[in-house]
């Protein structure tokens, strides 16, 4: 939990660092109004810089307007994650640059705190640990009530030795925190499930949304990538695209491009609905909210991530971060204490007050 | 030290935090401007009751 609390300290300011530590090609000033490029011609730029290599998605820049992500593989089942990400400027459709994110700070806080390097299973066990981590807290607040028995709110004996003192730290930022905690550790085991959730989405709702394509062959030829998200967005009116899975990735069939779009309130941006895009003829085939699974899934993620409420909510997530610190730390150091002592914490805390006021 | 304190007692103000964190953790899901504001407060109230509670007794 340690290990979480501390990598995601940065991971809160990630764009920040990031910014901070690596320089990127700015994309050009385009003054309101300028249309976007066409999609097509954007896309083969992009792939001339790649040569061999496959679309997966083409991604909006959330944070940046100006840029636009190709993402490439080498082949179109391998797996996305090793996929080259290439940025692309909006407005021009020109190559802007393909950052390796693979060994920035960021990335290496990002495997540590979400998979420790060990893929699915890593997932799942950080996954447990979150578990572990609400249950913690569930129990702590079930031990608050007697060890707060003769204190008031929020009392802190700084006169008191060492065990009384962090036992008081810990009661005070524990329960201060307990909302924030539950929150941000229980969004963090959902997403965790997060490969998972995908996966039950493409088994369930894509398949069925696509079923009666399942025999047909892969289309020889796509048709245009801009007239899909052009129908896309015709279909879905009110809605920004957010991306599009090629014919044949995971978030797709092999018939269709999935164009996903999101909504502009902070909520309703965080829910994506795609729509299928037959890509022989350039039709919709279906267009359909997320399960809630999914939706379950999407209104986590800020609730984890603490990106949501401008520069001052990051700010507050990283001070509630460190006070979660504090209380870990205070926590393992009580627990220690009481079992080297060998006796309960009440009994500690009771010796410890004799020899402050005999 | 005080008298002993019934369940109630010991849990109101950890309650009524607890439920102003999460309007904080809500409001900025819901719109932005006025929105955010309230979270920044709402869930600033926990840091900063801390430091006061910290702050309130380390002279002595």
């Amino acid at each position: 939990m340690l290990l979480l609390c501390i990598t995601g300290l940065p991971l809160i300011f990630h764009d920040e660092i990031d910014d901070l530590l690596h320089s990127q090609v700015k994309p050009t000033e385009a003054p309101a109004g300028t249309p976007p490029a066409d999609l097509d011609h954007l896309l083969a730029n992009a792939l001339a810089r790649a040569p061999g290599k496959v679309p997966h998605f083409l991604i909006w820049d959330r944070d940046e307007p100006g840029a636009m992500w190709v993402s490439v593989g080498p082949t179109i089942d391998a797996d996305p994650t090793n996929n080259l990400l290439i940025r692309m400027d909006t407005h021009t459709g020109a190559y802007l640059d393909s950052p390796d994110v693979t060994g920035r700070f960021t990335y290496i806080m990002l495997k540590l705190h979400t998979d420790m390097f060990a893929g699915l299973s890593g997932k799942l066990f950080l996954g447990l640990m979150g578990i572990l981590f609400c249950v913690a807290i569930i129990s702590g607040i079930v031990v608050y009530a007697p060890s707060m028995r003769k204190q008031r709110f929020g009392a802190y004996r700084a006169q008191r030795t060492r065990v009384v003192r962090w036992l008081d730290v810990h009661n005070l930022a524990g329960i201060l925190l307990v909302a924030w905690t539950l929150v941000v550790g229980f969004t963090g085991v959902i997403n965790t499930w997060a490969d998972l959730v995908l996966k039950m989405w493409q088994f369930g709702q894509l398949a069925e949304m696509t079923a009666q394509y399942k025999d047909r062959p892969v289309p020889s030829k796509l048709t245009s990538l801009n007239g899909a998200v052009e129908v896309a967005r015709h279909a879905v009116p009110g809605m920004t695209p957010s991306f599009v899975a090629f014919p044949g990735t995971l978030f797709s069939s092999k018939s269709h491009y999935a164009v996903f779009l999101h909504g502009d309130t902070p909520l309703t941006s965080r829910l994506l609905k795609p729509a299928l895009i037959d890509a022989e003829t350039g039709t919709l085939t279906d267009s359909r909210d997320m399960p809630w699974y999914v939706s379950t899934l999407y209104v986590s993620q800020p609730l984890h991530f603490g990106d949501y409420g401008g520069m001052p909510l990051k700010i507050v997530w990283a001070l509630l971060d460190i006070l979660t610190i504090f209380i870990l730390v205070t926590g393992v150091y009580l627990w220690m204490r009481r079992r080297r002592a060998g006796v309960s914490q009440e009994r500690a805390i009771a010796n410890a007050a004799s020899i402050d006021n005999p | 030290m005080v008298a002993h304190r019934s369940l109630s007692q010991i849990f109101a103000a950890p309650l009524v935090i607890a439920i102003v964190s999460t309007v904080g953790l809500i409001s900025a899901l819901v719109g932005d401007g006025w929105w955010d504001a309230v979270s920044w407060v709402a869930l600033g109230l926990p840091v900063l009751l801390y430091l006061l509670f910290i702050w309130r007794r380390r002279p002595n």
